[in-house]
């Protein structure tokens, strides 16, 4: 077939990339060839736009083992155990194939983890949607829930917390970011550099597909209005195999058969093979002839690009094929060898005795291009006034607004569908403001936080990007642990338009500041371009996974109040910071304002101050202040603890809507113990941490000064009403 | 007191059980779907999971495993079988429990704790629940919701076959209180000579105050007192 412009442009590559591959190789690529650089050049896989910028990133500190670049990050949590953590986005193919897409993301990040040597002890989600009005929405939801949960639940591995979020940018890109913990002995950690020439290269899970052919150039470009016609390139999942795959590999791991592994994701068979020998500074050799076909005739094209699911390379030592071909076929698994290292520095493929494709490995990835794209400054909004009428505004109304809106709703109607017990160890579960999941046999617990807040990097990507670190690792403060590091999961729309490319550098730089100051560095994720149908872009959207360990699980603290009669303290600066906040959005109907400003010194002197405190045992229970502000925060701690609590304004130099539902950063809510208020004081005050009481717990009801009284039972009713209405579930 | 874990391809509870054996001294072996001959055991337990994930239908190829036989046998002779989530709807499956269990009625998974009342405390599995019976335990299945006819309902209902009901807090078996739809909001079913127990709840998870609870504790220990 000869190669035209058009199939060119199909295949997502641009003229002066061509003029580069043939500059590379030196000749005019076959149709396989063409495929195999477009499954390498693609955005999804080469981060051609966004590299750049992701080198500013902090990467490093005393715990990290492993930073970006391999299969997930890993950190040292001491005793001689590690953790493995990565967050991936699967938004293009579960907008076009709900079930699938979210399901296929789960197994992808799942693989991730346990390609590494590690046991997925959790897995995470930050889910976001359109308008729940969007005649899609329902649908995506439904489609998106049941496929996490259709495939976690058969791994067997325990779904601890989340976010899902519902906005109209998000119509027609939805977001599903799935992430993945992974414990691991230090010293069994596996890597994807292949070492040493003629070791033999293994093909191992489920057979090869024609599903998700060109998945990851399809996930790099901008949706039209046919993006339904791209169904086909959507993976079908299969947990059962997955599951067995998860066996087989950690049973071949106890010894020492395996030098390199890496599992088949995004661009598949191309991707791993070239990832794994290019690490290596090797060649490879793959005999397509030996390739496990699910189908009959099936091409080099469509076997070298297929994204089926559940399949991963190996580099064995020699003479070890027939130990790990018995525990593969144990598990009912294809185990296949395909090929072999060498010193060529080229990627050879080979099919009915003829070379089909022989590429410089090199061309694939060093020489990939990079751009380097222009941007421009967002434009920030002012500080605005306040609207008059706020004050009228009975404050019992907007609270029971704010609580039964669909992103403020309990969530508890998604993660009931997602197994999240399984292994034994889930201390914290979905809801909390961090999961903590025991560190199996001990007594340590690692604590998981996903979060994202696009409406503020929206308003100011800088101040957005910086609120989002500073909110995973606030998240991590008030469950008792110490924050270690993060993964992050960058979604913006289109790089090669000056204004999202500019959300992208600034939200980088934001995230920059904050993972610096709070020494949090990113160990792994991913980056999300193309998040736009029909020029309509999303909100930039950065995910971030946080992980902190507890050392001893009895300092673990939890959010619900304990006990009646304990006072409630705020702590940190309360400055009635109204805009982009819930109530404005859900109450007001304001979408537009400054984002709340955000001190790192005041955000990290807070941190540590609670943590004092919880390690102290000065509070009975802890719960960060976010989106919704004081009253929100305090309602969920009611509901949760099923206590209630009578407060006050304790200033009056700003309105009581100011002060209740503003989101200034850096804050938190604590109950403690009145035995234990001078001490608290003490330490607040040595701090210099501004810090108000605002009331104290009762029985039953949240009561406002004289404005109002509310049962605990009632808002509880309210918070968990907005699901089952949704999916008339009454 | 000696234990058999049968692990099926697809099973996912078996370490969660095995912790719990080992935390409550029950000598355990792991045994794997494909061999023939069960070691000697006073306890079988058939793990939650998905075994051959789910496919043809809950449980039903897992019931057709080399091993089954050698359970079938053990189970003639008297021995303790324990079947929990997947492994109540394989001994569905195989025969050893009557009944089926279909797709819970709102189609969904459901994943949380409830309370159930112990029906039957005379067993070797709920013995010591008489010092308390309405318990918490979690649930986490979409295949639980307990069918039989009018017939087969009565019978167990007479013969005091049911184990566990679900239940609210205060213990009232109703309709509110059903998770899944099963019929009389069984939970879990005992064979007639009471040594087989099927259910969908998960003891296994429940035995630590960590997390959230020990009311599954206490079947392991009813196990150990039957065996003195």
């Amino acid at each position: 077939m000869k190669i035209t412009p058009e199939i060119i442009s199909k295949h997502g590559i641009k003229p002066e990339e061509y003029k580069k591959i043939i500059y590379l190789i030196g000749k005019e690529p076959n149709m396989l060839e063409l495929g195999i650089f477009s499954a390498m050049w693609n955005e999804h896989c080469s981060y051609k736009s966004s590299k750049k910028y992701l080198k500013k990133l902090p990467t490093k500190n005393k715990k990290v083992i492993q930073g970006p670049g391999e299969n997930a990050g890993v950190i040292d949590i001491g005793d001689n155990d590690a953790l493995v953590f990565k967050i991936e986005s699967h938004n293009h193919p579960s907008y076009i194939e709900p079930y699938q897409g979210a399901a296929t993301g789960v197994g992808g990040i799942l693989r991730d983890i346990f390609t590494m040597g590690a046991r997925p002890i959790a897995t995470l989600n930050s889910i976001h949607f359109g308008s729940h009005e969007h005649p899609k929405t329902k649908n995506l939801l439904n489609g998106v829930v049941l496929g996490i949960g259709g495939y976690g639940n058969c791994m067997g591995i325990p779904n601890v917390g989340g976010e899902v979020k519902f906005d109209h940018s998000y119509n027609e890109n939805i977001l599903v970011n799935a992430m993945a913990v992974g414990l691991v002995k230090k010293n069994k950690i596996f890597y994807s550099k292949a070492k040493g020439i003629d070791k033999p290269v293994i093909y191992v899970g489920s057979k090869t597909g024609r599903d998700g052919i060109h998945g990851a150039s399809m996930a790099s470009v901008e949706f039209d209005e046919n993006a339904e016609d791209k169904k086909p390139t959507v993976q079908v999942g299969d947990p059962f195999t997955e599951k067995l795959l998860l066996e087989a590999c950690l049973e071949l791991m106890k010894d020492d058969s395996i030098i390199s592994i890496q599992d088949m994701g995004a661009a598949g068979l191309i991707s791993s093979s070239v990832e794994m020998a290019s690490k290596g500074n090797l060649g490879i050799e793959i005999n397509l002839d030996k390739i496990p076909c699910r189908e009959e005739k099936m091409t080099p094209y469509e076997m070298m690009l297929s994204e089926s699911q559940e399949r991963m390379l190996l580099i064995l030592n020699s003479g070890k094929e027939e130990n790990a071909k018995k525990i593969f076929n144990k598990w009912d698994l294809d185990f296949s060898i395909i090929g072999k290292t060498t010193n060529s520095k080229n990627l050879v493929i080979n099919f009915n005795n003829k070379e089909v494709a022989n590429l410089p490995l090199n061309s694939l990835s060093a020489d990939a291009p990079i751009y380097d794209r222009k941007w421009k400054k967002n434009i920030i909004s002012k500080k605005l006034s306040l609207p008059k009428n706020i004050r009228s505004l009975k404050i019992s109304d907007c609270l029971k607004k704010i609580l039964m809106s669909p992103n403020n709703s309990d969530k508890s109607w998604v993660w009931e569908q997602y197994d999240h017990t399984v292994m034994g160890d889930t201390i914290q579960k979905p809801g909390g403001d961090a999961a903590v999941v025991r560190i199996h046999g001990t007594n340590k617990g690692v604590a998981i936080t996903v979060d994202s807040s696009a409406h503020y990097c929206l308003a100011n990507p800088v101040i957005g990007g910086k609120q989002v670190v500073c909110e995973a690792w606030r998240n991590l403060i008030s469950v008792g642990s110490d924050p270690i590091a993060i993964t992050n999961c960058l979604n913006f729309g289109n790089p090669e338009k000056d204004k999202i490319m500019g959300q992208f550098v600034e939200t980088i730089d934001g995230i920059s500041q904050a993972c610096t100051y709070l020494d949090f560095p990113v160990v792994s994720g991913n980056v999300s371009f193309y998040n736009e149908t029909q020029k309509k872009p999303i909100s930039p959207t950065p995910t971030i996974g946080g992980v902190g360990l507890i050392k001893n699980l009895d300092n673990m603290i939890t959010k619900n109040l304990k006990e009646i009669g304990s006072y409630v303290l705020v702590v940190g600066k309360t400055s009635g910071h109204v805009y982009q906040s819930e109530f404005f959005r859900e109450v007001m109907g304001i979408r537009h304002g400054p984002a709340p400003e955000i001190n790192l010194f005041n955000e990290k002197n807070n941190g540590l101050a609670i943590q004092t405190l919880i390690s102290k045992k000065f509070v009975n229970s802890v719960h960060d202040i976010s989106s919704g502000g004081i009253l929100l925060t305090l309602t969920e701690m009611c509901i949760s603890g099923q206590i209630g609590a009578k407060i006050k304004f304790p200033r009056n130099d700003i309105s009581p809507h100011e002060y209740l539902f503003g989101e200034d950063q850096s804050r938190y809510l604590i109950e403690i113990n009145e035995k234990n208020k001078n001490k608290v004081d003490n330490i607040l005050d040595k701090n210099g941490i501004h810090y108000e009481m605002i009331g104290r717990t009762q029985k039953d009801s949240l009561d406002l000064d004289e404005e109002f009284s509310i049962k605990i039972s009632d808002l509880n009713e309210l918070n968990t009403l907005w699901f089952k209405n949704y999916f008339m579930e009454n | 007191m000696k234990s058999s874990i049968i692990v099926f391809p697809g099973s996912n509870c078996d370490r969660d059980i095995a912790v719990a054996l080992e935390k409550f001294q029950i000598k355990n072996q792991m045994i794997w779907h494909d061999e023939t001959i069960l070691p000697k055991s006073d306890l079988v337990i058939l793990p939650g999971g998905f075994s051959y994930g789910d496919y043809l239908r809950t449980g039903c190829i897992a019931s057709k495993s080399r091993i089954i036989n050698d359970v079938i046998e053990h189970a003639k002779k008297g021995g303790l079988i324990l079947g929990i989530c997947n492994g109540f709807q394989i001994l569905i499956e195989t025969g050893l429990l009557p009944g089926v269990l279909l797709r819970n009625k709102k189609l969904r998974f459901v994943s949380k704790n409830v309370f159930l009342k112990v029906i039957n405390l005379n067993n070797k599995f709920c013995l010591n629940y008489k010092k308390k019976n309405t318990i918490e335990l979690p649930i986490a299945h979409i295949g639980g919701n307990y069918f039989a006819n009018n017939k087969l309902l009565q019978s167990l209902e007479d013969k005091n076959l049911i184990a566990f009901k679900y239940c609210d807090k205060k213990g009232n078996i109703n309709k509110n209180s059903n998770p899944n739809g099963s019929s009389n909001n069984i939970a879990g079913i005992l064979n007639n000579e009471k040594n087989i127990l099927g259910m969908m709840p998960h003891p296994e998870r429940l035995i630590d105050p960590l997390l959230s609870g020990e009311d599954g504790s206490i079947m392991f220990e009813s196990l150990l007192k039957s065996q003195l």
